[in-house]
């Protein structure tokens, strides 16, 4: 790990192992898979369980928009359509095989002709559905990406343009009816790779995989941003015309991160449809789209696990709330989000980094300045806050980006 | 409800197309566990152990703490496949529990809300009449959040957290669509309110509201009666519109009536200059509209701009209750026609009192309409049946169900053992200058209903 990162300038003493970065992420994964693995699994009934499991569903999502967003810059707010790919597509899968061998699904009988349209014959197959699961939503970021970075698009106007896309796919499913089931979506799946969904002990795996499937993100977006990439995109972010000056391609930077959160978005909604047992467009559009951005900000977009944990705190507060005050939850759920944008700009995460902050302010120890406490905490506290001003984010950028050049 | 107040209340209210027949009644026993109820039982546990392995073996790949993985998916195994299956519904004490489930934020939920209300109002008068079986019912409410996946995650907290006897509430149709699943897997029971578009049969569901040839066809034979040639359709694109039309469609062909032009608008659609032009030129003598919520505002507005008349090119609408007219404004309205099962000024007894006890305990100024009907005779209905079967146990009611009737605000209503759905009698409605709606036209007798239309010949293939 270290020897990827490397010694970070300026510092003086290496700090012992247990306050370096590394060791804190990966022993904040191992709590993480404890509890997920563990605590989780032995606490909750079968129904909390699988609702979980719909957390960790957008858990995804975030840790991809955290990657995008918070360490890219890139303002995503259509991962809904990336999401919708996914969903959709092992939902085809799951619908074609209840189906059996040749035969048509219930909905295309309903509503469409009674015949499978061609396109979505190869679903048939376990094996192209996953690789288009894999596959297609990243392909479609990066073609996407490569088209409006290298036109310098950014800034809201990649927020606009990637907020009406989701709104085209809405629409687009809902108008296509008759072969996907439009506003009804596609819904009453019976098993999953040939397990029974109504088994609960397939339920119960199902969450596993999930659950698995989040660490795995987590700790694939933990190396690329310990990686040489993982500064570049950082330098992106914050000096893209520097970056550009020093000789690299910002927007090739931009889509691999873009292509990586569609990606999980994908996957993300792949997992969706059998935990949920439904995928519709109400689950594409605009508002699930916001709704997904909404989770990372709480949880603070700039830091490894804050994307997650606010994606699932979010997720769980509203099922919490709506059902101790089914009739006015969502004046809870406003308050929230108006106490976090008021007072934690940078989410729950952010509490850490104050807290270090001030503690760094009252009683400077030497084995823990501010800038020296590795690239992590060095971005989380400084070059991720707008309001630092930009002269350090400047400073942070061009540090980060001359050591790599 | 003033116009301002006329948000999309019922954008999806007129619900997709049901289930598929291959999940009707007679196949969704078998068809429930398909995959893995057809294998052995020792296939099957080696196959729970291969993916308990699986994802052990995803945990051991992360460098994760592989053997806790390991070990708490087999134990998950082993416990888990002890829980499933019986229901946990507590019926030894002196209440029973069921559930409400209707959308009380989103879009739906100013429509839904008004449901809820009459529920409430039909649980209160049962239990202040001594409750079901002698017990009191005791209400456990959710908001379904006018989210289809919300109100899967809250049935499925009712039916197996809450333990509740049978659940009431659901409106658009991809709410019940994916709530079904949940019903069928857990095998609870479901009471559903909201006239639909057919072509579903569950036995976990009881259809209180109309099927097609319940509303829809009756709003057909009307115009046929009054001679008109020419129908023009009109509707909000999403699944029920699109069905009912297909409906439509094939019955037009069959008794002589021209489709002279078939329109979609989406949802929220407010723009109707170019479909009423082509209403215009069409030609057309009649209008059969099935558009939903903002897009009816700007339908009649644009409608009466053009000129067209009530006289010549009457609107039949099957969105449009007592709470909508206020909202469309009565002005835009007066004159035109709707097919309903119920509306507030149907004379009955049963009614008189009904709508006395709703004015009595919300307001003076609400009306009552078919989907607060609908879910006020559900609530009695069951109780009906949960008497008759002297159980609450779900497979003790779907036996007693058959024949179960309830003197209804609307009229005699009874339980078809077969399909679920109710019989009920269908009214063709005026809205009055007062904004509400009075019955030009009725059925003989309640009408059976055939939420697969097999009782017609020229809905063959529909389906």
């Amino acid at each position: 790990m270290s020897a990827a990162t490397g010694p970070v300038p300026g510092t003086a003493t290496p700090a012992p192992w247990w306050r370096r970065p590394a060791t804190r992420v990966w022993a904040g994964v191992a709590i993480a898979a404890v509890v997920l693995f563990g605590l989780a699994p032995a606490l909750l009934s079968d129904f909390r369980l699988n609702l979980l499991a719909k957390f960790l569903c957008l858990a995804m999502v975030a840790v991809g928009i955290g990657l995008a967003w918070g360490r890219g810059g890139m303002l995503v707010l259509g991962q809904g359509v990336f999401f919708g790919i996914g969903g959709y597509l092992m939902a085809m899968h799951m619908k074609l095989s209840d189906a059996g061998p040749g035969a048509v699904p219930d909905f295309l009988l309903l509503y469409g002709d009674g015949v499978v349209p061609g396109w979505w014959e190869p679903l048939r197959s376990p094996v192209v559905t996953i690789l288009a699961i894999l596959v297609l939503p990243a392909g479609i970021a990066a073609l996407l990406g490569l088209a409006v970075f290298r036109r310098r698009v950014r800034g809201a106007y990649f927020a606009i343009l990637s907020q009406a896309l989701a709104a085209a796919f809405a629409i687009l499913l809902v108008g296509q009816q008759k072969v996907t089931g439009g506003t009804n979506g596609l819904n009453g799946f019976r098993s999953f790779f040939g397990y029974d969904l109504a088994d609960p002990v397939n339920k119960r795996m199902l969450y596993f995989i999930a659950a698995g499937v989040l660490i795995a993100m987590v700790v694939i977006v933990r190396l690329l941003m310990s990686s040489r990439y993982g500064e570049l995109l950082v330098a992106v972010r914050d000096q893209e015309n520097r970056v550009r000056f020093l000789g690299y391609d910002p927007a090739n930077v931009k889509v691999v991160a873009y292509a990586i959160a569609a990606c999980f978005a994908g996957i993300g909604g792949a997992l969706f449809a059998p935990v949920v047992g439904i995928i519709s467009p109400a689950d594409v559009g605009v508002i699930p789209s916001i709704g997904f951005l909404v989770g990372v900000a709480i949880g603070g977009r700039a830091t490894l696990l804050g994307p997650v944990l606010g994606a699932v705190a979010v997720s769980w507060a509203e099922t919490g709330l709506s059902e101790q005050f089914p009739s006015f939850w969502t004046y809870f759920q406003g308050a929230l989000f108006i106490l976090v944008v008021a007072f934690l700009p940078q989410g729950f995460a952010s509490l850490g980094g104050l807290w270090r902050r001030r503690r760094a302010a009252g009683a400077p120890a030497p084995d823990d300045p501010p800038v020296g406490s590795g690239p992590d905490a060095a971005r989380e506290l400084a070059s991720t806050d707008a309001a630092d001003g930009a002269a350090q984010e400047a400073a942070d950028a061009a540090r980060t980006a001359g050591r790599n050049a | 409800m003033g116009t301002g107040l006329y948000t999309p209340r019922d954008t999806a209210r007129w619900h997709a197309v049901g289930r598929a027949r291959t999940g009707t009644l007679a196949s969704s026993s078998e068809a429930k566990g398909t995959p893995l109820t057809t294998h052995t039982f020792p296939l099957r546990t080696t196959r729970k152990r291969a993916l308990a392995l699986s994802a052990a073996a995803l945990a051991a790949a992360l460098s994760l703490s592989a053997c806790g993985g390991a070990r708490t998916a087999d134990a998950a195994a082993g416990t888990a496949s002890a829980s499933g299956g019986a229901s946990c519904v507590d019926t030894s004490g002196d209440t029973v529990k069921i559930g409400f489930l209707n959308s009380l934020s989103g879009t739906m939920a100013i429509s839904e809300q008004t449901v809820r209300d009459s529920l409430d109002l039909a649980a209160e008068e049962i239990n202040a009449a001594g409750g079901v079986l002698g017990k009191q019912l005791e209400i456990v409410a959710e908001d379904g959040a006018s989210e289809p996946t919300v109100f899967a995650e809250k049935a499925e907290k009712l039916i197996s957290s809450d333990c509740v006897a049978a659940v009431f509430g659901g409106w658009t149709s991809s709410s019940r669509k994916a709530m079904l699943p949940v019903f069928e897997s857990k095998n609870s029971l479901l009471f559903y309110p909201v006239q639909y578009e057919g072509l579903e049969a569950s036995k976990n569901i009881f259809y209180t509201g109309a099927t097609t040839n319940q509303q829809i066809i009756p709003g057909m034979d009307y115009l046929k009666e009054q001679g008109k040639k020419k129908v023009f359709l009109v509707g909000s694109d999403y699944v029920f519109p699109r069905t009912a039309n297909k409906i439509i469609n094939a019955y037009a062909e069959a008794n002589g009536i021209e489709i002279v032009g078939e329109e979609y608008a989406p949802l929220g659609h407010t723009d109707f200059a170019t479909i009423v032009n082509k209403l215009k030129s069409s030609g057309a003598d009649a209008v059969f509209n099935t558009l939903n919520g903002d897009s009816n505002v700007a339908f009649f507005k644009e409608y009466k701009n053009v000129g067209l008349t009530v006289d010549a090119t009457p609107v039949v609408s099957v969105s449009i209750a007592e709470e909508e007219v206020g909202g469309i404004g009565v002005d835009n309205i007066v004159g035109q026609l709707t097919a309903w099962n119920y509306y507030q000024t149907v004379e009955s007894p049963e009614n008189s009192t009904f709508v006395a006890a709703f004015k009595e305990k919300y307001g003076d100024d609400r009306p009552t309409s078919d989907p607060m009907e609908a879910a006020y005779t559900s609530l009695y209905l069951w109780k009906g049946m949960v008497e008759k079967a002297e159980s609450f146990a779900v497979a003790d009611i779907q036996e007693a169900a058959d024949g179960v009737s309830f003197d209804a605000p609307e009229g005699t209503v009874t339980v078809n053992g077969d399909n679920h759905h109710i019989a009920k009698t269908a009214y063709i409605g005026e809205i009055g200058p007062d904004g509400l709606i009075y019955s030009v036209w009725e059925s003989d007798g309640p009408i059976e209903p055939d939420p697969f239309l097999e009782g017609y010949d020229w809905a063959e293939g529909l389906s």
